[in-house]
């Protein structure tokens, strides 16, 4: 588990009270928001009419983020294009560095991936006040449900939504801590067994870096589009 | 021996996870609190600026971009209308063109022919009366031979039938009562030599 400690880089800093050092978790951080910053300010700077790799890369990213938004929570979601872009590269470049041996995986704290999803949570419930005003309460109320099971159901309802930021920050902490644990394992087989049969964990480590790979992208887009999902919630009132 | 490499690999795998565990000190650090504000004061901090240079520099600018090649794409596909239907009308121009001058040519080429014909027709007339002409001249004569021929065989008969009389019997018979025979003869014949 020495993967997953948080220790200070350089000299201890104060605010008030609060420890806010600098650590390996902050650095991880620093790094993934400068690569996307590079990587798309590069994508961004000529403007040519068949781009080059890095501007297909930063145009491919801008309209698969784009259509995603659009396929969730419509046109009215626009304005909150760039945060729910920002938040996915976060998220995905965070995963990847955790990716790399001997690197800090960012999202497998909890609680940063809780603090990400809070304030998505609360931001999504205070847009859903302002668009709506009280009439927001009725999301907790859905139509054409017996007046019998009302209660009970506003009750789940209500459970349901409470648990969103809850789960959106359990499901990404714990899918990236169970990935790199796992291979932490498989990498002490490898050790233990030494050359006789440390060849088979090791093949499953290999297949596993590439199934992490994948649950890396994987995670980092379930977490844009619930947050598209739970918007369009917000944004357009169905129930 | 399948069997034994497995049975081998999970033995030795828990050993090992006893002994991952084992160098661990207390539980999971991710529940350890010690760095927890400095977490939540990085991520506000790194996340907020990211959030606005995206939003203000960044991803105007590639919307901008996508923005122009859409439209200099569509300004494009316009142009090339364009010029498709400039060379389609030229095209149209073009065949005008031609069918008018084939119609122009074929109209010449009928002109000439009448003319030809015309003079070659003029030409046939005069041609046709002259041989008309000669051959009426020519009809003519051997009509006139015809009318002449049975006047002078007759004389030819007379003068012949006295000298044969002349020199067979020596005597002369009168040319009148000759000729009377003579015509009396030929009138009998006349069917027969001149008849159709």
């Amino acid at each position: 588990m020495t993967q997953f400690e948080v220790y200070r880089i350089g000299p201890e800093i104060k605010v008030g009270t609060f420890d806010v050092s600098f650590t390996n978790a902050s650095l991880f951080m620093v790094v993934s928001s400068l690569a996307i910053l590079i990587i798309f300010n590069l994508g961004s700077k000529k403007n040519s009419l068949i781009p080059n790799k890095i501007q297909l890369l930063a145009e491919l990213s801008y309209t698969f983020i784009s259509k995603m938004i659009g396929d969730t929570a419509g046109s009215k979601a626009r304005p909150y294009f760039a945060f729910i872009f920002s938040l996915f590269m976060f998220v995905l470049f965070c995963n990847m560095f955790g990716m790399i041996p001997y690197t800090f995986t960012v999202t497998s704290h909890i609680i940063v991936t809780f603090m990400l999803a809070a304030f998505i949570f609360i931001g999504v419930t205070i847009i859903g006040f302002i668009k709506h005003g009280f009439g927001y309460l009725k999301l907790f109320v859905p139509s054409g449900v017996p007046a019998v099971l009302l209660p009970l159901i506003v009750v789940i309802e209500i459970i349901s939504y409470l648990s969103r930021p809850v789960s959106l920050s359990v499901r990404l902490f714990a899918n990236m801590m169970a990935g790199h644990t796992m291979m932490k394992v498989f990498g002490g087989f490898v050790i233990s067994l030494g050359i006789v049969g440390g060849w088979l964990p090791l093949s499953f480590s290999v297949a596993l870096t590439g199934l992490e790979i994948l649950v890396a992208f994987l995670q980092a887009y379930v977490f844009a589009i619930l947050t598209c999902i739970y918007l369009n919630d917000a944004l357009n009132l169905h129930h | 021996m399948i069997k034994k490499i497995v049975f081998q690999l999970f033995f030795f795998s828990f050993l090992s996870i006893k002994k991952v565990f084992a160098a661990e000190s207390g539980g999971m650090p991710q529940l350890n609190p010690e760095f927890w504000v400095s977490q939540i004061f990085w991520l506000t901090l790194t996340f907020g600026a990211l959030y606005l240079i995206l939003s203000k520099i960044i991803l105007p600018k590639i919307s901008a971009n996508l923005e122009s090649r859409k439209s200099q794409i569509s300004d494009n596909i316009e142009a090339a209308d364009k010029k498709r239907q400039q060379s389609e009308e030229k095209l149209k121009e073009y065949e005008k063109i031609i069918s008018q001058s084939k119609s122009e040519a074929k109209n010449i080429f009928d002109q000439a022919k009448e003319k030809a014909l015309k003079n070659i027709n003029a030409k046939r007339e005069v041609l046709d009366k002259q041989i008309d002409e000669e051959i009426k001249k020519v009809e003519d004569e051997i009509n006139q031979l015809r009318k002449d021929a049975p006047a002078k065989i007759t004389k030819i008969a007379i003068e012949t039938a006295s000298e044969l009389t002349q020199k067979l019997i020596g005597a002369d018979v009168n040319n009148s009562s000759i000729s009377a025979i003579v015509d009396d003869l030929s009138k009998k014949n006349r069917d027969k030599y001149y008849g159709n």
